[in-house]
């Protein structure tokens, strides 16, 4: 899993009939030192997270195990919203 | 699997519930010779790992289902051991 902030939302009308009653969200991964690596990308989100907190997401197909028995044709998910974290030297 | 270092903990109330009672460690994956390699990553502790040990992670979905113990669970990385020592033979 990685460390992420939500940056936005994707609006998307006509997809994948399994992806009905998702909301997907543009995330940004982050390292430990809250620094953005990597470019963002689109997760689906099975946690109830908003744009501006810090999560972590799920790659894979694990990314769909969530919304079991449908099976969404994702790649990343959601899975927790991060309270706090800490990096010790 | 990789050879990583735990360098942090994770806290997250809100989660998915297979995440229920397990331990969220950051760790940092390591070159051979211990230095860091790409950027950190969470992972879930299935062997009671803590901060500055080196581990031994899996990145891939149903082996770390597996370390967790809970088939089904939305995870990619886990830590399935300790590392005691690496020995590598210089003639190679």
């Amino acid at each position: 899993m990685n460390l992420a902030r939500v940056i936005g939302t994707v609006v998307v009308t006509r997809k994948d009939e399994n992806l009905a009653q998702t909301t997907l969200l543009l995330v940004q991964p982050l390292t430990e030192a809250r620094q953005p690596v990597g470019r963002p990308l689109v997760a689906v989100d099975s946690v109830g997270a908003g744009v501006g907190e810090e999560v972590f997401f799920v790659r894979g197909k694990e990314a769909s195990f969530p919304f079991h028995p449908v099976e969404p044709p994702v790649d990343a998910g959601i899975v927790g919203i991060v309270d706090h974290w800490h990096v010790e030297a | 699997m990789q050879i990583a270092r735990v360098v942090g903990t994770v806290v997250s109330t809100q989660k998915h519930r297979a995440f229920e009672a397990a331990k969220l460690l950051l760790v940092q994956p390591l070159n051979l010779d211990d230095t860091p390699r790409g950027a950190t990553l969470l992972a879930v502790d299935g062997v009671g790992a803590g901060v500055h040990e080196k581990v031994l992670i899996v990145l891939e979905g149903r082996a770390a289902g597996e370390a967790l113990g809970r088939k089904g669970a939305p995870v990619d990385a886990a830590i399935i051991g300790i590392v005691d020592a690496v020995d590598i033979d210089e003639h190679l």
